[in-house]
């Protein structure tokens, strides 16, 4: 009861701290501001990572290369999959919307450690810094955003550097932001709130975040000793000093496939918080999710080397990993079905909340196909490093992830601002956004398959209109980003005003104000303890949350 | 009645559909096989999906004027059972087959390159690529069953060099003989290349440091692109070269050509 009624971090008067807009651009140690913090960050790198996007595919639209310089194009094409993936959707899926829902969701008034979460916040935007500006002062890390030795100890050594530094503050901050999650999830919940009782994205939130914990420190380890091999010239990774360059490709890979979902599992757990609400319905089968949620990550750690099958993995490692990827699809495939049960005799707005999420499930579902597909060795074999790969992982990490940040926005921009977004513009923005994704990805498959590898400047000539048809969609992408910026912009400022709790949510972060105070709640925490409630007559729902502890009354009453 | 039609059109678009490149070595009508019943499995997964989706969307979109909730339910055990067992069996019956696949490209077998114990590669063993220990030589026994052709490739930025041992002929083009078994032995000067023929539904990366060696029979005459498939530095899309799949009598020709001692390109 102490732990949840204390304060974390009263012993510093949050009077002390600025106020107003000005706080978004301090040391703040509120949840709420460094989640927004995390976000709008990320937005920020995100415009970035997509404006080397662009470049990419103004390249692409010839075959011959001609819009940039070949190492350019190394280095442009490192910093946007660099960006895209640790400043944008990391940072955005887990620290943004981990930080601002998870104490609510567990009713809590912070982090478990208030100031690391800061930290790890304020690592973020040097790091990125530090990694943009490479390009302008030694010329950016032009190895891929894999870095594989050694071709990353032979190019450019500075550039790699500055990324391999980079990119182990951000792994901190990754770390740091995990640990933080794991303590807040498992010993801030308010007192008879029980871990079955949590919404999903605690879950989801929980899970990998033991993901994070457990395979960050082996990228954080591998990149060390890759620099060592770059400045002091050891020779972990280097052949010519009698080093091995698959050591470094599983080691990476144990990370990085993790990474994967590590970049998909919160928003798993996001979508399962938007769509009941907008369907009035329960979550269908909570405790499936949960199981799932935890069978992904055990999974997910055992598969690393479905990277690898043309590296000259001995045959029976092929075997192994061949079958524990495609097992990955039954957990996976249990939470789209069970989604697709959750929208089944709903009243289902069609907001731009949902539309989001629901492209995301048309998207993911095929870059799921596509990954078991690739998890087949025979069939790897002539896909991998082409651009079927590249369109694969497209629809997972932009189809997927991207497509729920967007739909997460629409959803709790009300409770971040207190006001409400333009629909008519969030509908455009979908619209745009999922026929210019479809447009840009889709055909992309069949470049793979016909013979066109991934990461090059240049191509044969048969393959230019599909490319040009493919840099169509990426120009609809980003002219969709337009009214969606314009969106969040100006509706915060004359945008109508969204009350409390306008979707009428039953989770806890919506039965308090919006924006919410500093401590959270007015009063007490509220005990949700069930958090899908929707269709329940009314007086039930509240009488479970009365019976009980009186106190909370009161402050549901307010809603 | 909907869910026959569905699978139904699956099975017609995986069999009349074929984004693929024409096949040219033994894997490939194999790897076809294999691509078809994927493909077939995945439209049908991926447009039912689709349909259940939209049809939600629209069937059960809130009607103006309603603000009520939908139903209570919560789950249905019998239902989740279901579709946690049928994509097991799914991916059972996906990984089995593919493992079928995989053996008949010859994957299971131990690797072998050439003479090191003394064993030769039939004609119907297709074994694939993969990490090979480094002192096997070219030598190859006297077997009665047909031997593979041994051909050196080094892989450097960013070129591929073919050295054929037999004859001693450096080429910068891979000519190999169609319907003859071809045994390569990879290396790489510098960094990570990639071995890539896409009409071959091959693939082996080019490893510094260690030898990889990569199994196949051509089988259309035809000019076909090598690829490197791995990112290898600034000219990493410009590393291609050819390989020139032509009958038995024309590859003499070429051989003969080229050669630097007498020899005869195909008996050892
Ligand atoms: C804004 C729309 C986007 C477009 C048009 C786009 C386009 C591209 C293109 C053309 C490539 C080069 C592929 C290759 O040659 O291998 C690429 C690579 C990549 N993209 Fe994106 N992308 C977008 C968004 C994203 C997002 C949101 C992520 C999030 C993780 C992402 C992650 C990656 C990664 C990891 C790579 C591989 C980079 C590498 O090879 O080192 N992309 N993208
Ligand atoms: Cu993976
Ligand atoms: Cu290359």
């Amino acid at each position: 009861m102490t732990i949840v009624s204390s304060t974390p971090n009263n012993q510093e008067p949050k009077s002390l701290q600025p106020k107003g807009w000005l706080k978004y651009f301090s040391f703040s140690l509120d949840h709420k501001v460094i989640g927004i913090q995390y976000l709008v960050c990320g937005f920020l790198f995100y415009l970035i990572g997509g404006a080397l996007a662009s470049a990419i595919r103004i390249e692409l639209t010839s075959p011959v290369s001609d819009f940039m310089p070949r190492d350019i194009y190394n280095q442009v094409l490192t910093l946007h999959g660099t960006i895209m993936i640790f400043l944008w959707i990391v940072p955005v899926v887990n620290g943004a919307f981990g930080n601002y829902l998870i104490p609510f969701y567990v009713g809590a008034r912070d982090m478990a450690f208030p100031r690391l979460n800061a930290v790890a916040f304020w690592l973020i935007p040097p790091a990125g810094l530090m990694l943009i500006s490479s390009y302008f002062i030694t010329g950016a890390a032009e190895s891929g955003w894999t870095a594989y030795p050694p071709l990353s100890i032979t190019t450019p050594a500075a550039g790699q550097i500055i990324w391999i530094l980079s990119v182990l503050l951000l792994g901190g901050s990754s770390i740091f932001g995990g640990i933080n999650f794991i303590a807040t999830i498992l010993k801030l919940r308010r007192p008879n709130l029980k871990l079955m009782q949590l919404p999903m994205y605690c879950w989801a939130m929980l899970g990998t975040s033991i993901l994070v914990v457990l395979s960050t420190p082996v990228l954080a380890g591998t990149l060390i000793l890759l620099s060592f091999d770059i400045v002091a010239h050891t020779g972990f990774f280097n052949p010519t000093l009698g080093g091995n360059v698959i050591v470094y490709q599983h080691l990476f890979w144990f990370y990085s496939h993790p990474a994967v979902y590590i970049m998909v599992l919160p928003a798993f757990g996001l979508v399962s918080e938007v769509l009941p609400v907008h369907c009035r319905k329960p979550l269908f089968g909570y405790t499936t999710m949960v199981y799932s949620i935890m069978a992904i990550v055990v999974l997910g750690l055992v598969v690393w080397a479905h990277h690898m099958f043309t590296s000259g993995t001995p045959p029976w490692m092929r075997l192994f990993f061949t079958i524990a990827t495609s097992f990955i699809a039954v957990p996976t495939g249990i939470k789209f079905f069970n989604w697709v049960a959750t929208l089944w005799g709903g009243k289902i707005s069609l907001n731009s909340a949902v539309l989001f999420s629901c492209g995301f499930i048309i998207n993911f579902v095929l870059g799921g196909i596509t990954g078991v597909a690739l998890a087949q060795v025979p069939f790897d074999i002539h896909v991998h490093d082409t651009y079927f790969v590249v369109a694969h992982f497209h629809y997972i990490v932009y189809g997927g992830s991207v497509f729920v940040i967007f739909s997460s926005i629409y959803h709790w921009y009300p409770k971040f601002t207190g006001r409400m977004l333009d629909e008519t513009l969030g509908r455009i923005h979908f619209v745009i956004t999922f026929i210019g994704f479809n447009l840009c990805f889709a055909p992309q498959h069949w470049l793979g398959l016909n013979g066109m590898p991934r990461r090059v400047a240049e191509y044969d000539p048969q393959f230019a209109f599909v490319n040009q048809l493919s840099s169509v969609g990426a120009l609809l992408m980003a002219i969709s980003t337009l009214p969606f910026l314009w969106n969040v912009i100006s509706s915060a400022f004359k945008g109508p005003k969204a009350g409390d709790n306008p979707w009428e949510a039953l989770t806890p972060e919506w039965l308090t104000s919006s924006p919410p105070p500093v401590e959270n709640w007015d009063g007490e925490a509220p005990l949700v303890v069930e958090p899908y409630g929707y269709g329940k007559k009314e007086d039930q729902q509240h009488s479970e949350v009365t019976d009980q502890s009186n106190d909370f009354e009161k402050t549901m009453q307010k809603k | 009645m909907l869910g026959l039609g569905l699978i139904a059109g699956g099975v017609w678009s995986g069999q009349n559909l074929n984004p693929l490149p024409i096949d040219a070595s033994t894997n490939a009508p194999i790897y076809d096989e294999l691509f078809k019943v994927l493909f077939t499995i995945g439209i049908i997964l991926f447009v039912g999906m689709l349909g259940l989706v939209v049809f939600s969307l629209i069937k059960f979109r809130r009607r103006p004027g309603d603000s009520g909730d939908g139903i209570a339910l919560e789950g249905n055990l019998p239902l989740e059972i279901l579709w946690t067992a049928v994509p097991a069996v799914v991916v059972l019956f996906v990984g089995l087959y593919s493992y079928d696949i995989y053996e008949r490209m010859g994957g299971m077998q131990p690797l072998s390159h050439g003479g090191h114990n003394e064993k030769s590669i039939e004609v119907e063993q297709k074994i694939w690529g993969g990490i090979g220990s480094k002192e096997t030589s070219f030598t190859n026994s006297s077997d009665k069953t047909i031997s593979p052709l041994p051909v050196e490739v080094t892989a450097m930025q960013f070129a591929f060099l073919f050295h054929y041992p037999k004859g001693d002929i450096i080429s910068g083009e891979l000519h190999v003989p169609s319907g003859q078994p071809v045994t390569m032995k990879m290396i790489s000067k510098d960094v990570i290349h990639a071995f890539w023929v896409p009409e071959f539904r091959l693939k082996q990366d080019v490893i510094p440091g260690q030898t990889t060696i990569l199994n196949f029979t051509p089988t259309k005459p035809g000019r076909y692109p090598i690829i490197c498939a791995e990112l290898c530095g600034p000219y990493h899309g410009g590393m291609r070269s050819t390989v020139v799949v032509e009958d038995p009598d024309s590859y003499e020709a070429w051989f003969k050509q080229n050669a630097k001692e007498e020899e005869t390109p195909l008996q050892s």
